[in-house]
């Protein structure tokens, strides 16, 4: 019992993590229908943006003035990158921001190196908050929490009890009306592309110190990101942050438990053949859940496409 | 036409190149290793590493022959064994004679395969492969092959060792392990099972599983599991990514018995386990420098941190597999015929910098040298990692481990 508190702390740290990074792309997708595949970079550029900063100034100037940067970055790079590609369609704008990806990566390797850099959580995070059964939650877990919750929260208010966040969602559904009411729609844009980034930015910043700052950082979360969105459904904030949950959550549990596929398959009636290792379905007996704790959200996203294809809480139709 | 036009141009090629063959003063050999992806560190500091010690071990000295030149050419492979094979055939095209590779037992399977059907077929242009750090104990029994040579003791060598130290610890009771799934990891996983049942049969294994190579974003699940297991100590044969993310998860969420480890230092590690690690981590190799062993090996060492100052010796196997493969080519009197050159190595008994000989055993091309276990620690270095003030400090030391290790190779000769 002890263990599924501690997984569940575990799991809601993983999950608001992804939350931060999701928030920014199904935005960004919902008003310009752009999949953005750099969305990952600029959470890897916060990362060692933060890194560059704190070895001078210390980790909490790295987190005020990291994300912001890297929110200009991505601001100019919708104003002077996107734009221009936007008018000739989509597909130009998804190789675009594809070939910024791999940009981003060589260019963080051109300057920082292929080695992990030693980016660590700050001196006075650096406790255990509590222990659950001999489990240490380290304070730091618990900070990430809160930022993860507090940017949720005024993310939340903006958007739907401000003036800006009318004008914002105005936007997304008809854009011309808006710009007719005297509204600078491409601003809107490419400020909203400018707060997404630089929320991948607050991920990358908070995250750099637990999930190690290296440059392939951007690849192993940016399909993840996809599959959240896609499950929340494309531009629903509320789906990302229930996704997010719901991925986080799932790899943890299925690699915190031992379950394995032969006591499934035995347990739903199949013989397990014998000898197993000369059976053609040795690979399927075999399997455990840590094994395939990774997958499991793909295998999700398949099944919501099949159900549900506009997601869980997807307004459009596919 | 088009036929004969290539023909020509092949035929011309081959005129072309075989002339400068004659000429040619280097040395060619081929690194292919992942220099991208998320084993991109170790292979790039493993590649600083062979360039530096071609260097200064050799071209400084005057060469190999009559003073031709070690050149170290790089090839990445990302870890995967398709991809080794296509560069294998691009480094054999450019008529490279010598293979290093170490990353990963699965391409080193795939690449001595390969090797030696490339040999059998091709005897006018043979290859030798040194293997510098892929330790699956099939390399040297059941697939062991003539052109195969490794340099670094292999895994059921090192976990010997890594037992010895185990059962002479009473207060372990109870042990996890963790491994990488594929070759090398269930091979690390079948020996500690083995060999600490024959050492010290009251330790319970209370945990033995294997996770994906490469792809665990976030290990602390599996550092929940091990801490709830109620485990003494940890086993662990990963590397790279994979040893860095569990060592920092299950270090962070509070476990404070020692881990066991062949792989758990230097590349941005040492760095990021820093003061928690500080008594916890340990870890099998050859080639101490904490002390140094000799003045050689810390000249060596300053020399190479003066050129690369965020750079680590950490793989001292590699200068083995330098100054013993010119050892050979100058014995051999050619560096062309690599048969002469396998043979001149078999059996070749090599005093290194290190304090120690490195025996490369006839029976199964497997190096045979003094294993030493380390411990993580920034009390006594003298050479730290990663400029952190900490390094691996030498705790106990195994003579010519595994000289009378037993194999099943069945050594076939040209």
């Amino acid at each position: 019992m002890d263990l599924v508190l501690v997984n569940l702390i575990d799991g809601l740290v993983t999950g608001l993590l992804l939350f931060m990074l999701s928030a920014g792309l199904t935005l960004i997708f919902s008003m310009m229908g752009v999949l953005n595949f750099a969305h990952a970079s600029f959470y890897m550029l916060g990362a060692y943006f933060a890194y560059q900063i704190s070895v001078y100034l210390g980790f909490w100037v790295g987190l005020l003035l990291a994300p912001p940067l890297v929110g200009v970055l991505g601001a100019l790079v919708e104003r002077y990158g996107l734009r221009r590609v936007h008018q000739y369609g989509h597909v130009p704008e998804l190789i675009f921001t594809f070939g910024l990806a791999l940009m981003i990566e060589e260019l963080v390797q051109f300057i920082w190196g292929r080695n992990a850099v030693n980016y660590v959580s700050p001196e006075i995070l650096n406790f255990t908050a509590f222990s659950i059964a001999g489990n240490a939650i380290p304070a730091y877990k618990v900070f990430m929490i809160f930022i993860s919750l507090g940017i949720f929260i005024a993310l939340l208010y903006v958007l739907t009890k401000t003036r800006v966040g009318m004008i914002i969602q105005a936007a997304l559904s008809y854009p011309r009306t808006v710009e007719a009411l005297g509204h600078n729609v491409p601003l809107i844009f490419m400020g909203v592309f400018g707060v997404g980034t630089a929320l991948a930015g607050v991920a990358g910043v908070i995250a750099g110190p637990v999930l190690s700052t290296f440059p392939g950082m951007a690849i192993v979360l940016g399909s993840i990101v996809f599959v959240t969105i896609v499950i929340g459904g494309l531009g629903s904030l509320g789906g990302a942050l229930v996704a997010s949950l719901l991925i986080g959550w799932l790899t943890t549990f299925a690699k915190a438990y031992n379950i394995r596929m032969e006591d499934i398959l035995t347990g739903v009636g199949f013989s397990k053949p014998e000898p197993i290792w000369d059976s053609m379905w040795q690979d399927l007996w075999t399997i455990t859940s840590p094994q395939i704790a990774d997958i499991l959200p793909y295998l999700l996203m398949v099944l919501i496409l099949v159900f549900r294809p506009y997601g869980l809480f997807g307004k459009r139709d596919a | 036409m088009h036929y004969t036009a290539r023909c020509g141009l092949g035929a011309a090629m081959a005129l072309f190149l075989g002339t400068t063959a004659a000429f040619a003063d280097n040395v060619k050999i081929a690194f292919i290793d992942p220099l991208s992806g998320a084993f991109a560190a170790t292979g790039t500091n493993g590649l600083n590493q062979f360039e530096f010690a071609a260097q200064t071990l050799v071209n400084d000295k005057g060469g190999v022959l009559d003073g031709d030149m070690f050149e170290i050419v790089a090839f990445d492979n990302k870890v995967s064994p398709k991809e080794s094979l296509i560069q294998l055939q691009v480094a054999i095209d450019q008529g490279i004679h010598y293979v290093v590779q170490g990353n990963s037992s699965g391409v080193a399977n795939a690449l001595t395969e390969a090797i030696d059907k490339h040999n059998r077929r091709n005897p006018e242009n043979q290859v030798l492969f040194l293997n510098y750090s892929a330790v699956d104990p099939a390399l040297t029994n059941e697939k062991c092959n003539f052109w195969h040579f490794r340099f670094d003791a292999n895994a059921d060598m090192k976990m010997d060792t890594l037992t010895d130290a185990i059962a002479a610890d009473p207060n372990i009771k109870k042990v996890y392990i963790i491994g990488q799934d594929y070759s090398f990891g269930k091979a690390v996983s079948a020996a500690a099972n083995q060999m600490l049942a024959e050492k010290r049969p009251d330790i319970e294994v209370v945990g033995d599983e294997l996770h994906p190579i490469g792809k665990v974003k976030d290990f602390t699940p599996y550092a929940r599991k091990i801490q709830s297991s109620g485990a003494d100590a940890v086993i662990t044969g990963n590397w790279g990514a994979d040893m860095f993310g569990l060592g920092k998860s299950i270090l962070d969420n509070g476990f404070t018995g020692p881990i066991y480890t062949y792989y758990a230092a230097a590349d941005g590690m040492t760095a990021a386990f820093g003061e928690t690690g500080d008594g916890h981590i340990r870890l099998v190799s050859e080639g101490a420098s904490n002390p140094p062993p000799t003045p050689e090996a810390a000249a060596y060492i300053e020399a190479f941190k003066t050129k690369y100052p965020d750079g680590n010796v950490s793989q001292s196997r590699i200068t083995n597999t330098i100054e013993m493969l010119a050892a050979a080519i100058n014995e051999a009197g050619t560096a062309t015929d690599v048969v002469k050159v396998a043979n001149a190595l078999e059996g070749m008994e090599h005093k290194n910098m290190w304090g120690g000989t490195v025996y490369m055993r006839p029976e199964d091309h497997q190096g045979i040298q003094d294993l030493h276990v380390f411990v993580h620690t920034n009390d006594g270095i003298t050479y730290d990692y990663d400029n952190s003030g900490y390094g691996m400090l030498t705790e106990t030391t195994v003579q010519n481990a595994g000289m009378d290790s037993p194999t099943t190779c069945d050594m076939k000769r040209p």
